[in-house]
């Protein structure tokens, strides 16, 4: 088959047409007469040239163009429903591509790295199964024993000041082992990778940066930048596109430089051992030609058998074994649940505008009965005229997709404005090449699937009762399905009322807080910071604190009791670390239950006290009176006395429930965070005082930046970012799925009021009064909103399933919300029936009886 | 009359073309002409059907057509075999000797 000859030959037809069918005339012409002139019979020219004219792709194109046109033309003629029509399938389009194009790099495409189903992420496990950071000392092990991985790496974050510009600027970054840029995959596109030998304490200091830093001085590369006082190296630049999924905003790298056979020496007195700390992500590549299965079963057993050439202490002696994902998991398992039941409503969004077009189409095709009875009549076989019904609906859903996609360019971008802090991937949210052709796939199905139900019952005689009850399944089906939505949304609702409901264990109301750094750690800088901002007029009390409750932070060490004799230290919980001023509980409002309150005598020196939460106390020493116990905490080799029990604090979500705290004062602990949380407040608003607040730190040190300023009720409110966010997604397609539902209903109520002028006429000749008449169409609008109401029931039943992990406090059944939305749902479908049944009890006798 | 006058079997009028073509380029209804004249009658060619096979076969490469003059002075379109044309009437006889041949033999088995 030659392929040029059927493309050209083709393409001169439809661009030639009036040549070509010359050629044909011609060509039949000459065929016959010859034929005649011979004595054979005298062909009809006009069929044979149909017939040879026929053959050819071209033709079906000519027919495509020539159906589109007529479509075309058809829906010019009545823009109305055209408009409406288009309309709804551009907010069903619009939407799920908008979704769709926010979900799909999260949940459906792999991470931006080569081969990234290779990258797994290696987690320690706690007592409760849970995920825990690992250790450094876990890290140096695997990496010294595991056969599996062709890199492995651990890596923290960093917030390093910059300094030199005009103001000192706080960068993000990671401090990460050499192998960071291995195991992802992607190297420096300048300069060069990290080199295992510069991984030592006291290691060249060296730093890779983005490209968008690198953009604001390009010839940054091989020079030095002063980061925390000291100079560093750039040795290389990221490429633009790379994606490091593991901390999106960071913006430089450097190493990591730990002793990476530190021992653990806490009974000798030694406090530097961070090498033991929890605090580690690890990430590793399976080696090429290996399966991810291998790997992990290697992982386990090197869990299993420790060596003494590795020895472990008891808070990593990985007992519990190792927790090993896929890093894609890692990243996305978070908002998963979400994801896909934002996807699953959108769907249904999308369902809901395909079923109230498909019934405007089939209320349409009743009009134009005639007009396609004609067609039939004049030849045009019952395929030929399906073809041209479909032509029509996907020319409307093509008008759709094309409002749609601009819908769905405006919709990401809201998104992005809307998304929750821990939506990963957000630089990958846009109308792609990929969302196109979803936009393009969606619009081609919804086109079919509107159209091929009218099309084939207006092609069929049938009695009108029999597309009654079709368009009556279709509106059942609408307030069905939008019934689901809402219920969805309305358990939503529900579960943010009660999280917000939910004590945070604090008095967030006119407090402020800010992240204070002193690159040195400087005791006295925070000690005379916090008195500058007691002085400021407004201010009733501020304190500094190394953890801020619902910030993001998450702080925690192994606590072990003195009364636990046990050798081993097994049975110690993990404790969240506040080390803060005195005042800090008072100042955030948190409660005293038992004891005393720390205060400004509980210095270094003097005997080391802690306050502990009533958590803390109910699992560590359940059945004394805590007061007087003793406690040492993670790397601190002091005991600590219990002197106070105050309210457990919500530290890492309102939902959570690792509320296990002690509280140190910043004297008595052995060394100064660097970056502290400074908690005000205030008398009154505590907004307008962060001028002040700010002033008052920089007098002190003007060089210390200051970031993350936040008023403590935006961060008990953002902590539950991910809730929020779907719940507006919901109510914002319930609301569309509601809207559409009870356009259908009415859509269906007036149509058939319109059919049945005549019998309303008839019935109120006979008698009937305007309220009969408005019951009996209300009554019939009604029963088709009251089953789908029970249809939706049973739908919602089985598909809130799908959002349990999202609710909180709030059963899937619950029966509050079910019964709110079906009132809402009744009373809406009410109002849609209320204006097709007046307009019928309006209906004079003698109109309507005349109009038929 | 009617019994007579087979319509050409489905399949071998691509055949009957080409070789009707191998001889000398023909236009239409020449073609028409010769393939019932050497059927003796037995085939009688539409010229529907003979007219979209010369376009079919003139897209699949197998025949070149041409406008030119005929001995009456008339313009007709011609049509020859091309390379690929030969070699194609050579797959397609040796595949409807072989079914052909099938044939025979079944029905002398049957027979």
């Amino acid at each position: 088959m030659s392929l040029w000859r059927q493309t050209t030959r083709g393409l001169w037809t439809l661009t030639h047409r009036r040549a070509a069918d010359q050629d044909i005339a011609d060509e039949v012409r000459h065929y016959l007469e010859l034929q005649a002139a011979e004595g054979g019979p005298r062909g009809h020219a006009a069929m044979v040239q149909e017939q040879v004219r026929s053959y050819g792709w071209e033709n079906v194109v000519d027919q495509v163009i020539g159906d589109a046109r007529y479509a075309a033309r058809r829906l010019l003629a009545s823009p109305g429903f055209a408009t409406v029509a288009a309309l709804t399938l551009a907010v069903g389009i619009g939407a799920s591509t908008a979704i769709f194009s926010a979900v799909n790099p999260i949940l459906f495409e792999p991470l931006p790295y080569p081969d990234a189903g290779r990258v797994l992420m290696i987690s320690d496990r706690d007592e409760g199964g849970g995920r825990q950071d690992v250790t450094f000392g876990t890290y140096a092990e695997l990496a010294a024993r595991s056969r599996s991985f062709s890199a492995l790496a651990v890596v923290k974050p960093w917030q390093p000041t910059l300094i030199g510009r005009a103001e000192p600027e706080r960068l993000d970054g990671q401090r990460v082992s050499a192998g960071y840029f291995q195991a992802l995959g992607i190297p420096p596109h300048l300069g060069r990778d990290f080199d295992a030998a510069d991984d030592r304490p006291h290691g060249q200091n060296v730093v890779i940066i983005s490209d968008a830093l690198w953009r604001r001085d390009t010839t940054i590369l091989g020079r030095q930048l002063t980061l925390d006082g000291n100079r560093f190296t750039v040795i290389g630049v990221m490429p633009a596109g790379f994606d490091n999924v593991l901390q999106p905003s960071a913006q430089l790298w450097s190493l990591l430089q730990y002793q990476s056979s530190a021992p653990f020496l806490r009974d000798a007195g030694n406090h530097d051992t961070r090498e033991w700390g929890h605090h580690l992500t690890m990430i590793g590549r399976v080696r090429h030609g290996l399966s991810t299965d291998v790997a992990r079963r290697e992982v386990a057993d090197l869990a299993r058998t420790p060596t003494p050439e590795f020895a472990r202490p008891f808070w990593a002696s990985l007992n519990d074994g190792l927790l090993v994902h896929s890093l894609q998991d890692d990243v996305t398992s978070g908002v998963r649940p979400a994801l896909l039941a934002i996807l699953g409503a959108v769907l249904l969004v999308l369902t809901i505008a395909c079923l109230n077009v498909t019934n405007l189409l089939l209320a349409r095709g009743v009009q134009r009965r005639g007009e396609l009875a004609m067609r039939a009549a004049l030849g045009a076989g019952r395929a030929r005229i399906i073809r041209q019904l479909l032509t029509e609906s996907l020319l409307l859903a093509l008008v759709g997709g094309v409002l749609g996609l601009a819908l769905a360019t405006f919709g990401t971008r809201v998104l992005v404005a809307l998304s929750p802090p821990e939506l990963p991937r957000v630089s990958a949210i846009g109308i792609d090449g990929v969302a196109f052709l979803f936009a393009f796939g969606v619009t081609t199905i919804c086109g079919v699937s509107i159209g091929l139900i009218p099309a084939l019952q207006n092609t069929r005689n049938l009695r009108s009762r029999h597309q009654h009850s079709l368009r009556g399944a279709l509106v059942i089906s609408e307030v069905a399905l939008a019934l689901v939505l809402l219920v969805g949304a309305g358990l939503l609702l529900r579960s943010l009322n009660h999280l917000f409901g939910v004590s945070p264990g604090f008095d967030p109301s006119h407090v402020v807080t800010m992240q204070v750094q002193d690159t040195r750690a400087r005791y006295q800088f925070f000690a005379q910071a916090l008195d500058a901002v007691r002085r400021v007029p407004g201010v009733t009390s501020a304190a500094f604190t190394s953890q801020l409750p619902l910030s993001g932070e998450v702080d925690g060490y192994g606590a072990h009791m003195e009364s636990n004799t046990r050798s081993d230290e097994s049975g110690d919980f993990s404790a969240l670390r506040y080390t803060a001023s005195p005042a800090y509980p008072q100042t955030l409002g948190i409660a005293l239950r038992r004891g005393r309150w720390l205060d400004d005598h509980d210095i270094a020196g003097r005997p080391h006290v802690v306050l502990v939460s009533e958590s803390f106390a109910k699992h560590n020493v359940p059945d004394q009176d805590p007061i007087g116990q003793r406690l040492r905490l993670g790397p601190d080799t002091t005991w600590e006395t219990i002197v106070g029990v105050v309210d457990d604090v919500k530290q890492i979500s309102l939902a959570g429930d690792q509320t296990d705290a002690v509280y140190t004062t910043t004297s008595q602990w052995s060394w100064v965070d660097s970056r502290q949380s400074l908690v005000v407040r205030a008398r009154h608003d505590a907004a307008p005082l962060v001028p002040a607040i700010k002033a008052a730190v920089w007098s002190v040190d003007k060089d210390q930046p200051i970031i993350r300023v936040a008023m403590m009720d935006d961060l008990v409110a953002q902590s539950e970012a991910k809730r929020h966010f779907a719940l507006t997604v919901f109510e914002a397609f319930g609301l569309a799925a509601l809207a559409l539902a009870a356009i259908g209903l009415y859509g269906v109520l007036s149509g058939s009021v319109t059919e049945r002028l005549r019998e309303i006429g008839v019935r109120s000749a006979l008698g009937a009064s305007p309220g009969d008449i408005l019951t009996l169409i209300v009554r019939q609008g009604m029963t088709l909103a009251a089953l789908g109401v029970a249809l939706g029931l049973l739908g919602a039943i089985i598909a809130s399933r799908a959002i349990t992990t999202l609710l909180f406090g709030v059963s899937a059944l619950d029966p509050a919300t079910y019964l709110g939305v079906i009132i809402v749902l009744l009373v809406v479908s009410g109002l849609a029936c209320w204006l097709p049944a007046t307009r019928a009890s309006g209906v004079a006798p003698l109109i309507a009886l005349r109009t038929s | 009359m009617e019994e007579k006058n087979t319509d050409v079997i489905q399949g071998t009028l691509d055949l009957l073309i080409l070789k009707t073509l191998s001889l000398a380029p023909m236009h239409g209804f020449g073609i028409a002409r010769r393939v019932e004249q050497v059927s003796r009658g037995v085939f009688k060619v539409n010229p529907g059907s003979l007219l979209v096979a010369l376009q079919r076969l003139e897209r699949a490469g197998w025949l070149d057509a041409e406008w030119r003059q005929t001995e009456n002075a008339r313009r007709a379109k011609f049509y020859t075999l091309t390379k690929t044309g030969k070699k194609q009437l050579e797959v397609e006889t040796e595949d409807w000797t072989r079914r052909a041949g099938a044939v025979m033999r079944l029905l002398k088995v049957e027979g």
